[in-house]
């Protein structure tokens, strides 16, 4: 593989306070690439996606064992600045989740909590990250109404423009599609497939065929532990082992 | 449709395209090869069949990616399952080259034989059958494909009349028995690529039309 290592977790353990819910990862996350996490529910890939950016932190009596490297920094080091890894590995969640602003006002949000203060730099990163989200031309009219007065597939791309606007590194996205609509789901898939010439993207999804036709990477997870990592086309064509045939072929899961 | 899945696809058109030009091209090359007793040339056919067997596999592996990450439906579903059957046809097409330049070199060595029969027409009419169903493939013409299905008819009889022929002369001329036999099995080849060809009709009819046309002419005969 030609793209370089942007992120890893070595020997990754993840615990909420007894209960254990990860075992040992060691997975590799490439720019320009995207990697999805699949498995069923409670096979830990969610609580991977949030030991990448520490969200996880906000669990009471939740620990984290092992390393997860960002540029080959451990970002569970006691000196990482935990708003600065958060800027540099953004979020969009399962449900659009915009504030009760203007849509101009949800994308210069973080810019502003950043210190921001040039108005026509602001003005110029919010209509970028628009575009980037392939919202501008929906909305650009619309700018200063409110962004609850959007659809679900719009509101979603809204909230991918949020995590844009601050320029991450790294785009964490927890089933950004699964409250939408076929026709929106796939606009987030292309979008998807823009974002990653930019960005490393990592997503959870509980959707297979999702998975197949979004991701470059696939990691297979059951009971807290990483089964079978491969190339997409390589793991839903002939993957190495019955467990993830039988997963991604619905006999069990 | 997806940008992506679109892409794909037209990607997979063009490699289909480029063997089926592969195939025409080698299967021209054996005739020349009938007519000329060109050893040299049937040896090179025989070689480069690899090019194909090669370039059929990696067809057959796109196809399935295709399936596999995308699942398309509809058209877009007929276009992929139609094209791993055309390159497997087509694939099959070539190693009927192979084979009519393997009696090319059986009979090269030989001293020639005056037939009362000639290839030629057979050929030329097998030849324009391959070309017109990759040309209904690439327009997606379901009227030039029907066309095609309906020749194969003239080719089967212009076998029986070689075989007939070439009994004949083996029963004149004892001597000649495996000439002759060579010559026969060319136009059996020739008659096994005009039926390929058919197929590749029909699955265009079937890409285009949603119908599985197969068997079809058959059931058509027997009523009448």
């Amino acid at each position: 593989m030609n793209n370089a290592l942007k992120m890893a977790t070595k020997k990754l353990n993840f615990y909420y306070r007894d209960f254990q819910a990860l075992h040992e990862i060691s997975l590799d996350f490439y720019t320009n690439q995207v990697t999805a996490l699949i498995g069923p529910s409670g096979c830990g890939k969610s609580t991977l996606l949030r030991c990448l950016n520490r969200m996880n932190d906000l669990i009471p009596y939740s620990r984290a064992k092992g390393e997860v490297l960002l540029d080959n920094q451990d970002i569970y080091n006691p000196d990482v600045d935990v708003v600065t890894l958060r800027r540099r590995v953004g979020m969009v969640f399962q449900k659009p989740n915009p504030f009760p602003k203007t849509i101009f006002e949800n994308v210069a949000y973080g810019l502003k909590v950043n210190g921001l203060k040039d108005k026509s730099q602001i003005t110029d990163r919010v209509e970028r990250s628009l575009q980037s989200a392939a919202l501008w031309d929906e909305v650009k009219d619309r700018i200063h109404e409110s962004a609850l007065g959007l659809s679900g597939g719009q509101q979603q791309r809204l909230c991918i423009a949020r995590a844009l606007a601050i320029e991450p590194e790294v785009v964490l996205m927890d089933e950004p599609a699964s409250a939408l609509d076929p026709i929106a789901t796939q606009k987030i898939e292309e979008l998807i497939h823009e974002l990653k010439k930019t960005y490393t993207i990592i997503i959870v999804t509980h959707n297979m065929q999702q998975a197949a036709r979004v991701s470059d990477i696939t990691a297979f997870f059951y009971l807290g532990k990483l089964i079978e990592v491969d190339q997409t086309e390589t793991l839903f064509t002939r993957p190495n082992l019955k467990q993830t045939s039988d997963y991604i072929t619905g006999r069990f899961g | 449709m997806p940008v992506r899945l679109q892409k794909e696809l037209q990607k997979l058109k063009k490699r289909i395209l480029s063997l089926g030009a592969m195939v025409e091209e080698r299967v021209r090359m054996a005739i020349k090869a009938v007519e000329t007793r060109d050893e040299k040339l049937a040896k090179r056919i025989i070689e480069m069949d690899r090019e194909i067997d090669e370039n059929e596999v990696e067809v057959e592996e796109e196809c399935l990616k295709i399936l596999a990450l995308h699942q398309p439906v509809a058209v877009d579903l007929r276009f992929i399952t139609a094209v791993i059957k055309i390159n497997n046809y087509l694939e099959r097409i070539g190693d009927q080259a192979v084979n009519i330049s393997q009696r090319v070199v059986s009979i090269s060595r030989r001293p020639p034989v005056t037939v009362p029969f000639e290839y030629k027409l057979m050929a030329e009419k097998t030849e324009t059958m391959l070309r017109e169903s990759l040309d209904a493939l690439v327009n997606l013409d379901e009227d030039l494909a029907h066309k095609v299905c309906l020749k194969d008819d003239e080719i089967d009889d212009m076998n029986r009349e070689i075989y007939d022929k070439v009994k004949e002369v083996i029963s004149s001329h004892p001597g000649r028995v495996g000439y002759m036999i060579n010559l026969l099995l060319v136009s059996r080849h020739l008659e096994r690529i005009a039926d390929l060809t058919t197929n590749i009709a029909e699955e265009v009819i079937y890409m285009v039309e949603g119908e599985i046309s197969r068997h079809r002419m058959n059931e058509s005969f027997s009523i009448s």
